[in-house]
C-alpha cells in the first residue's frame, strides 16, 4: 500500500462533549469502498435513561497496539506512521482476542465474514491527502483531522490528550481526545 | 374519486416505501464516475454543498464538498445517505393512474396529461375556477416555485394555492414582516463566530440542523454563552449555560418576562430604541406585570435561571437569536416570533456584526420558496396579492390583464377545511404530503375522499398521493438544474447531475405542457431553468425580496449571492439592516406587543398531560424520502412516546411498554422511553411516520390567526398503558406503516 502522501502533520482528534449522536459518522464511515458497508466507528447513549449524552469512539491507534499483541495469528499491523490495522483477511482466524483485549472496546468480530474488522484511520483517503470520512462529515466537531496548531487555536479552552491510564495499565495512543486545558492524562479506574 | 383503488397494503407492496441500502461494494462505477457533480442537499436548510457522484446517468455516491463555505464537507447523516434516492426501487418511472379494484396501473403522458386536464376544465367549468386547488412545497427549486405561482394563477386560474410552509415558516415570515417589513433572516451564519451570547429557542438545532453545531461551538470556544429554550434537554442543550425547560405553548410569557427584566434593570439600547425603532412604550405596557415569579408559574422554569439568561442576553454586547418550528408551530406563532424580536430590538443589537437574529428556514428552500409567489397571498418578490401596484407590476411581467390575476386564497389547511365543505372539489399537489404532515389528519383523510379529481407530481408515491387520480412522475432534486436560497438567504446552484430515470420527466417540463394544454403555450415557453430565472428576476425587482442583480454566473462564481440584490453591481447583502433603514411604512424597526395567551388546548381532567411534537435526526419532515433510505430508517425505526420517569411511575408505565395516547382528535399507540430529559407535565412524539404511527393523528389544527400556521406543538392528551412491552424496535414496519 502507498502510503507516500500520508501526511504526518495532521492528526485525528476526539471532542466527545461535542457529539451530538446524529450518527453522520457512522453512516459515512461504511460509505468508504474498503469497508464493505461496515461502519468502524460507533456512537452510543452513555445512559439514555438520564441523559442524551453519546459517546463517539473510533479506533485510537495505540502506540503499542494491544490487539496486535494478543493476535495469535499475526494478522492485525502496525506502519511506520503508527497506523494500525484492520486484520489482514488471509491471517485472521476470527478469535476475538483482539475485541476482549482493547482497551478502548474498538475491534469488532464481523460474524458474516469471520473477520475482526476496525478502522484503519481511512488509509485509502488519508494516503492521498483527504481527511478520513468521519472527521469530514462530523457535523459538530466531535471529530476533527488536521494540526495541532489548528486545534488549539479553534479551540482555545481544550487541550489534546492522548495518555490513558486504565488501573496499572498506561496507553499512548496516536488519537487525541479533548480534555479541559491543563489536563495530561485520562485516568481511567 | 379519490378513495384508495385497493388495499392500503397491496399499495405499498408495489410502491413502497421500501428500504434502500447501497449495495456491499458500493453502486458500480462509484470508484471511476463518469461526473463529480457539485451541488447542495436537497434537505434542510442548511443546504449544505455536497459532491454527487454519477456513472452512467445514475447517482452512485457522494464526496464531501470541502470548498463551500457554510459546511465545509460537513454533513449529517440525512446528508451522507441522500443520494440513495435516484436508483431507488421505489422510483417512479412513468405516470400511473388510478384503476378501481387494481390499485395503480402504467399509463402514457398523453392519457395521463389529456385526462388531467380535461378534469381541470369539467370541474372548472361545472364549480367555478377556484374549485381547483394547488398544494406546493418548498424542497422546490425558486425556479419551480415561481413556475407553480404563475402557472396556478395563469394557466390555472385559481385563487387558492398554497403551500407546505405553511406548516414551516409562515410565523416567522409574518412576524418578521411586522418587525422590519421584510422576510429574511438578518445575518449570515458567520455573524455567529463572535456573538457573546447565542440564544436558541424552539430549535432542536443538533437533530434538524446538524451542520449549524459548527458554527455555534465556534463562537462557543471564544466564550460565547449558549442558551437553549426546549422543553427537552435536546443535545444542543446538554452542554448549555443555561437550559430554560420550558412548558410548551408558554414562550411568550418568557420572552415577555426577560422584556420586562431588561427594562428594569436597564439594559436597553436607548440610543436605538429612540431613533430607529417605534412602538417600545405600548411593547413594554403589555409585559409591566410579567414579573419573573409569573413567568415561573406560567412556563414552570425556575425563576433563576430566567434571571440569568436574561442578564447574560441583557448584558452582552454581541448576540445571535435563533429560533425555528418550536415556537412558531403555535396558534400564538406570531406572537412568539415579534416576542423574540423584541428582546432583539430594546438591546439594539441588529444590523452590526456578529448581532444577529433570525429564524431557521426547516426546508431545503424553505427561505426561497417562501418569495416568489406561491403561497395564497404573495407574488413573486415576496409582493402582496391584495395591494394593487403589486398587482399590476406582476400582471405586465406575466403578460396578463390585471383583472384576470386571482385574488387572495385559502391557506393550506383551509384549502383542506373547503374540500369537507363541498367548495373545492379538484387538487394539484407536488412537494407535499398532508396526509402526514398536517394535523389531525384523519380529518384530511376524510377530504382527499371528497374530491372528485386529484392528480400529483412527485419521484414517490407519497401517502397523501395514493389517493390520488393520476400520479405524474416527476423529479428529484438533483435531477433538475436550478437555484434555492439557504435559511441565510444565500442564494445557490442546484445542479442536474442526471435525467429523470425511465419515462420520468422534470417536474418543470410537467408544469410547462400541463400550461400549454390548458391553453397557455405563449407564456409558458422557457428554453431552460435560467430562463425561468431571469424572468423571476425581473418579476421580483423592486419587491422587497429582490433577487434582479443575481444571475446564474454570479451565484456560481461567488458559491451564493445573497439577497436583496437590486442591481448587478451590487455586493449582495448578508447581513441586513446595517444601515438601520428597515423596509416597514415609517422605515423603522417595529415593537409589537405580544401579551401572553393560552394554548387552543389546555390540559384538564380528561386530557391532563401536554403532547408535543418534533423530528429526529435521521428523519425529514413527513419522510417520503427518508423513510425510503434504509440506514436513516434502521436509525430511528419507529415513533416513540418520551416521558420522564416520574410521570411513568404515575401511569405505571414500563420501559418499551406500549402506550395509547388519546387527544380529542385520535388515538395512537406507542413505546415509551422513559428519560429524565423531558419535562415531568410533557410528553413528545416525532412526526414523521404515516397511518397508525402517525402523531398528526393527535395535533390539533388550531391556526394561528395571522400566519394561518396550525398549532403542532401543544395539545392535551391522556395515556393509557396497554399492558405489553412492544417487539423490539429494530423489528418495527413503521416506515411502512398502513
Amino acid at each position: 500500500m502507498n502510503l507516500t502522501n500520508f501526511n504526518t502533520s495532521d492528526e485525528f482528534f476526539v471532542d466527545m462533549q461535542r457529539c451530538i449522536g446524529c450518527k453522520a459518522c457512522e453512516m459515512a464511515c461504511a460509505e468508504c469502498e474498503t469497508n464493505g458497508n461496515q461502519t468502524l466507528i460507533s456512537v452510543n447513549y452513555v445512559d439514555r435513561a438520564s441523559t442524551i449524552q453519546t459517546t463517539v469512539q473510533v479506533c485510537m491507534h495505540c502506540e503499542d497496539p494491544v490487539c496486535a499483541n494478543v493476535c495469535p495469528a499475526d494478522a492485525i499491523s502496525q506502519d511506520e506512521f503508527g497506523v494500525v490495522y484492520t486484520a489482514n483477511t488471509e491471517r485472521c482466524i476470527g478469535c476475538s482476542n483482539c475485541v476482549m483485549a482493547c482497551p478502548f472496546g474498538v475491534p469488532k468480530k464481523v460474524e458474516e465474514y469471520d473477520l475482526m474488522m476496525k478502522c484503519t484511520m481511512c488509509y485509502d483517503r488519508t494516503s492521498v491527502g483527504k481527511k478520513p470520512m468521519c472527521a469530514t462529515v462530523c457535523p459538530s466537531g466531535a471529530l476533527f483531522y488536521g494540526t495541532r496548531s489548528e486545534i488549539e487555536e479553534m479551540r482555545p479552552n481544550s487541550i489534546p490528550v492522548n495518555n490513558f491510564i486504565f488501573g496499572k495499565e498506561k496507553v499512548k495512543t496516536k488519537v487525541n481526545i479533548m480534555m479541559p486545558k491543563g489536563s495530561k492524562e485520562l485516568r481511567i479506574y | 374519486m379519490a378513495k384508495l383503488p385497493v388495499s392500503v397494503e397491496k399499495i405499498i407492496e408495489v410502491f413502497g416505501p421500501h428500504k434502500n441500502y447501497a449495495p456491499l461494494d458500493g453502486y458500480e462505477g462509484r470508484d471511476e464516475p463518469d461526473e463529480v457533480v457539485k451541488t447542495h442537499c436537497c434537505f434542510c436548510g442548511m443546504q449544505c454543498g455536497i459532491q454527487l457522484l454519477v456513472k452512467e446517468n445514475k447517482v452512485v455516491g457522494f464526496e464531501p464538498w470541502m470548498e463551500f463555505p457554510f459546511n465545509e464537507g460537513r454533513l449529517c447523516p440525512k446528508g451522507v445517505q441522500r443520494y440513495l434516492q435516484n436508483n431507488h426501487p421505489d422510483r417512479l418511472l412513468h405516470p400511473i393512474q388510478r384503476v378501481e379494484g387494481k390499485g395503480f396501473e402504467k399509463t402514457s403522458w398523453d392519457n395521463a396529461l389529456d385526462k388531467t386536464v380535461s378534469e381541470i376544465k369539467r370541474i372548472q367549468e361545472k364549480y367555478g375556477k377556484d374549485a381547483f386547488s394547488m398544494l406546493s412545497g418548498v424542497s422546490l427549486s425558486n425556479e419551480k416555485s415561481y413556475l407553480i405561482g404563475k402557472f396556478a394563477r395563469v394557466a390555472l386560474q385559481t385563487k387558492n394555492l398554497d403551500y407546505n410552509g405553511r406548516l414551516c415558516m409562515v410565523s416567522a415570515g409574518a412576524g418578521n414582516k411586522k418587525a422590519f417589513g421584510l422576510d429574511r433572516t438578518s445575518n449570515n451564519y458567520s455573524d455567529l463566530e463572535y456573538a457573546e451570547v447565542i440564544m436558541v429557542t424552539g430549535a432542536n438545532i443538533s437533530e434538524t440542523f446538524p451542520t449549524l453545531t459548527h458554527w455555534i461551538w465556534k463562537a462557543r470556544d471564544r466564550g460565547a454563552k449558549l442558551i437553549v429554550i426546549d422543553p427537552r434537554m435536546i443535545p444542543l442543550a446538554r452542554t448549555a449555560d443555561v437550559h430554560l425547560d420550558i412548558r410548551p405553548g408558554t414562550d411568550s410569557a418568557l420572552y415577555g418576562a426577560m422584556l420586562k427584566y431588561l427594562v428594569d434593570h436597564d439594559m436597553l439600547d436607548h440610543d436605538f430604541i429612540d431613533n430607529y425603532t417605534s412602538g417600545f412604550q405600548e411593547t413594554i405596557d403589555a409585559v409591566k406585570d410579567y414579573t419573573l415569579e409569573w413567568a415561573e408559574e406560567i412556563t414552570g422554569i425556575d425563576k433563576n435561571k430566567i434571571k440569568k439568561a436574561a442578564e447574560l442576553w441583557g448584558k452582552a454586547k454581541t448576540s445571535f437569536l435563533l429560533h425555528a418550528r418550536g415556537i412558531e408551530q403555535h396558534s400564538k406563532g406570531v406572537d412568539n416570533v415579534v416576542g423574540c424580536i423584541n428582546l432583539v430590538l430594546a438591546t439594539g443589537r441588529i444590523g452590526k456584526p456578529y448581532c444577529g437574529y433570525g429564524t431557521i428556514t426547516g426546508q431545503g428552500n424553505g427561505q426561497g420558496g417562501r418569495e416568489h409567489g406561491h403561497k395564497c397571498d404573495q407574488l413573486p418578490g415576496n409582493r402582496d396579492i391584495e395591494n394593487p401596484e403589486h398587482r399590476k407590476y406582476i400582471s405586465e411581467v406575466w403578460g396578463i390583464d390585471e383583472k384576470d390575476m386571482p385574488g387572495k386564497g385559502l391557506s393550506a389547511y383551509e384549502i383542506i377545511d373547503a374540500i369537507h365543505r363541498g367548495e373545492i372539489k379538484g387538487l394539484f399537489s407536488i412537494c407535499f404530503n398532508p396526509l402526514v404532515s398536517l394535523p389531525n389528519n384523519t380529518y384530511v383523510r376524510e377530504a382527499l375522499e371528497k374530491l372528485e379529481f386529484y392528480v400529483c407530481i412527485d419521484f414517490f408515491l407519497n401517502e397523501t398521493a395514493r389517493h390520488a387520480d393520476i400520479v405524474l412522475a416527476g423529479s428529484l432534486q438533483e435531477e433538475e438544474e436550478g437555484t434555492t436560497t439557504s435559511a441565510e438567504g444565500r442564494v445557490i446552484r442546484v445542479r442536474q447531475a442526471v435525467t429523470p430515470p425511465g419515462e420520468a420527466r422534470t417536474d418543470t417540463s410537467i408544469i410547462l405542457e400541463i400550461a400549454k394544454r390548458l391553453g397557455h403555450k405563449d407564456k409558458f415557453t422557457y428554453d431552460n431553468s435560467e430562463a425561468i430565472f431571469n424572468e423571476l428576476r425581473v418579476a421580483s425587482k423592486g419587491g422587497t425580496a429582490d433577487y434582479f442583480g443575481i444571475s446564474y454566473k454570479r451565484v456560481e462564481e461567488n458559491m451564493g449571492v445573497f439577497w436583496p440584490c437590486p442591481t448587478e453591481d451590487h455586493p449582495g447583502t448578508p447581513r441586513l439592516w446595517e444601515d438601520k433603514k428597515f423596509k416597514t411604512p415609517d422605515g423603522k424597526a417595529h415593537f409589537n406587543p405580544a401579551p401572553y395567551r393560552l394554548p387552543s388546548e389546555v390540559t384538564d381532567n380528561e386530557y391532563p398531560i401536554t403532547l408535543t411534537t418534533g423530528r429526529v435526526v435521521s428523519q425529514y419532515l413527513s419522510g417520503t424520502q427518508t423513510r425510503r433510505i434504509g440506514k436513516l430508517v434502521d436509525q430511528f425505526p419507529e415513533p416513540f412516546l418520551e416521558i420522564h420517569p416520574n410521570l411513568a411511575a404515575q401511569y405505571g408505565i414500563k420501559q418499551r411498554e406500549l402506550v395509547k395516547v388519546s387527544t380529542r382528535r385520535g388515538e395512537a399507540i406507542f413505546p415509551a422511553n422513559i428519560v429524565e430529559t423531558i419535562r415531568e407535565d410533557t410528553v413528545f412524539v416525532p412526526y414523521h411516520w404515516p397511518g397508525l404511527k402517525s402523531a398528526n393523528q393527535l395535533t390539533i389544527a388550531t391556526l394561528d390567526p395571522v400566519s394561518k400556521m396550525p398549532e403542532f406543538k401543544v395539545c392535551a392528551c391522556k395515556l393509557e398503558p396497554q399492558g405489553k412491552i412492544a417487539p423490539p424496535s429494530k423489528e418495527s414496519e413503521a416506515y411502512a406503516s398502513v
